[in-house]
């Protein structure tokens, strides 16, 4: 009975721990499923998101949820400005080369934020209160529901956009093929800067939601950033759902890992599970395209 | 011609170095900080603090007539970066004692340099094995871990606390306190019922905690630097756990409180350096005065209040201070100077280096404090 409670809080922490992974990850397969790219700036739209609501909340006073509003806002147009600058210019460039641009973006972000608001740690107060909630003799927080809603509703949201809209289903014809579907008439730049303003909005939203439990600081994105590349990869870097799922696994394994083996080899175990699944399924990562034409 | 040329050169280079020693000239003091990177909450105040000092001993017309000359590199915390600019510290900027740098890993990887360029080298970071076994040219200002741990099973065994439960971080401050407490509670009778740990950038420790939950302890105890601690205590409210909690000095400062949030932290206890609470102390505490006078000139000029870690270059600044005031002018007669300096009172408490104690600290560099309301209580 014992052990069983222990496992139900395991099971329980790796999922709100897997839903932040999750729409993280999410947000990088956004931007590599219409251009290739995988964005490792990804990680600093998800600290912005939660700065600059702590910023507009103690800097600006505004309310929580103008507060919230703001910073996806703003954090949608860097990554709008982040687009149009450093991946628009380079025509012809390849993925690697976009790639590393990326790596250099995210830490002139990082780099600048420091500057701005320094190094300290800062927390986000709780949307709902932080009296934790009792589920089968586990526990969670209020807010771990609001990161599972938020995480459902961006999945629906992804889902009804990719499938059932124009600009969507365009998005997703030019992760299959960029010549093609240039050919038949849609604005290919147009879809990538749509990729990056959608994906910037999603991540500044995860870094927003997590903020009161996980706080936040220049550096954090980091970290969340990597453990959000595992989840999509895991997931294929494709549909949505997959992504979701890898997220979750990621984040229930990591827990139960430390929980019943032993938690300094937390990290080590995603990790070696992240090998394992490059291993077993490659095609997972950078070679989606060619599996898909056949 | 070539060969002229050369001659003519070496010479002037000899004129040049004969003419400055024979000026009174400026003592050269060298600081490595990790002013950027993960460790920059300790090397930014420790810059600060150094550069106040310096800029307060030179408008008073420097220690004994001689201005301080100060050059500060930062290493962002990378070890290897460390060495090779106590070297240009050494080499091109010809430093007769080096204040630095931040962290152990980094002090450890530059005490050969200092040892084999004979240069003293006072660090500021905290680990043990610094100056255990004592090496000649090195000291260090933080207090030991192993007095802070002490401090903390005192306090547990005042309370009949028999079985405790550690939750360390990762990183080298986790594991060094990890051994530390470990090895203090097994010759202390001490029983740990659970040991777990966690990454520096972990999110959610409740997993480790119901672990911990489990087993019962009377007592936890966790040793980290925000926002590690903040979270656990945050998952620690969050999982109802009610056993008492000890934290240690690596989170006191106020901002723990406020990210932990004052209810989650009510009741904690931890042994904090004597800047923490230098307004709850006696006015007859040797230190009230030192430590006041440190807070007020550098809100002064920079607006914050004063940290535990700007007070570890404080200390290095004035042992080396007191070695030049002494009549001290090489590297070789400043570390004779800080090693025979005797009594000092200092930021981190009241230091009396020896030669077979470069540290110089004791158990009454902490103080027990209790999180009350958000604030902080002296626990008798």
């Amino acid at each position: 009975m014992e052990l069983l409670n222990q496992v139900t809080q395991f099971v329980i922490s790796g999922l709100a721990t897997g839903s932040i992974y999750a729409l993280i990850g999410l947000s990088f397969a956004i931007i590599f499923n219409s251009t290739g790219i995988i964005n490792f700036a990804q990680g600093e739209f998800v600290m912005l998101g939660g700065v600059l609501t702590i910023f507009s909340l103690n800097v600006l006073h505004l309310p929580l949820l103008a507060a919230i509003l703001v910073a996806v806002a703003v954090t949608t147009v860097i990554g709008l400005v982040f687009e149009r600058l450093a991946i628009r210019p380079l025509k012809n460039a390849t993925p690697l080369m976009l790639i590393i641009i990326t790596i250099g973006a995210s830490i002139l972000i990082r780099g600048l934020v420091m500057l701005l608001w320094g190094k300290d740690t800062q927390a986000l107060p709780a949307f709902s209160g932080t009296d934790p909630i009792s589920v089968a003799g586990a526990t969670l927080l209020p807010q771990h529901l609001w990161i599972f809603g938020v995480t459902v509703l961006v999945i629906i949201g992804c889902r009804l956009f990719f499938n059932h809209t124009i600009s969507g289903k365009a998005m997703r014809a030019c992760s299959f093929n960029r010549r093609a579907a240039n050919l038949v008439g849609i604005s290919v730049g147009r879809m990538v800067l749509f990729s990056f303003v959608i994906s910037a909005a999603v991540g500044a939203l995860a870094g927003v939601i997590i903020a009161p439990l996980t706080m936040t600081a220049y550096d954090v994105g980091v970290m969340l950033g990597l453990k959000g590349f595992c989840a999509a990869i895991m997931g294929g870097m494709g549909s949505g759902l997959g992504t979701v799922l890898g997220g979750l696994i990621l984040g229930t394994l990591e827990s139960l890992g430390a929980g019943l083996i032993s938690s300094g080899y937390k990290d080590a175990i995603a990790f070696f599970i992240l090998l394992l699944i490059l291993f077993i399924r490659p095609q997972g990562l950078f070679k989606k395209g060619e599996t898909e034409r056949v | 011609m070539r060969k002229m040329f050369a001659v003519i050169g070496i010479t002037m280079l000899l004129l040049c170095s004969a003419s400055a020693a024979f000026a009174a000239a400026p003592i050269k003091i060298g600081g490595l900080f990790a002013v950027t990177g993960p460790a920059s909450f300790l090397g930014e105040p420790e810059k600060n603090t150094l550069e106040l000092l310096v800029k307060e001993a030179n408008a008073k017309g420097g220690i004994n007539g001689s201005k301080i000359e100060l050059f500060i590199y930062d290493t962002g915390g990378d070890a290897t970066k460390a060495v090779q600019l106590a070297n240009k510290l050494i080499k091109n900027d010809k430093v007769v004692a080096i204040i630095g740098p931040s962290t152990t890993g980094e002090s450890m990887a530059v005490i050969p340099v200092a040892e084999k360029e004979q240069i003293p080298l006072v660090s500021c970071a905290a680990g043990i094995k610094i100056t255990d076994p004592v090496k000649k040219w090195v000291f260090k200002t933080p207090a030991n871990d192993h007095v802070a741990a002490e401090k903390i099973l005192i306090q547990a065994e005042k309370l009949k606390q028999k079985n405790i439960a550690l939750i360390t971080v990762s990183d080298s401050f986790g594991s060094s306190g990890r051994e530390q407490l470990k090895q203090m509670a097994a010759k202390r009778g001490f029983k740990i019922v659970a040991d777990e740990v966690y990454s520096p950038k972990d999110t959610d420790m409740t997993p480790q905690l119901t672990k911990i939950k489990a087993a019962k302890p009377d007592a936890i105890i966790c040793w980290g630097t925000n926002p590690g601690p903040a979270i656990i205590t945050r998952n620690i409210q969050q999982l109802g756990i009610k056993t008492q909690v000890y934290q240690s000095h690596g989170v006191a400062s106020k901002k723990y409180i406020e990210l932990a949030t004052a209810q989650a932290a009510e009741g904690i206890m931890l042994p904090a350096g004597k800047l923490a609470v230098f307004d709850l102390l006696k006015p007859s505490d040797p230190q009230a005065k030192l430590l006041k006078d440190y807070n007020t000139d550098y809100k002064k000029s920079y607006g914050v209040e004063a940290s535990t870690f700007g007070g570890y270059a404080y200390d290095g600044f004035q042992l080396v201070a007191a070695a030049i005031r002494k009549g001290a002018a090489t590297a070789a007669q400043i570390r004779d100077g800080i090693e025979k300096n005797g009594r000092m009172v200092g930021v981190s408490g009241i230091f009396k280096m020896t030669p077979t104690d470069h540290n110089g600290l004791d158990l009454g560099a902490f103080e027990m404090v209790r999180i009350v309301k958000g604030d902080w209580v002296i626990v008798k």
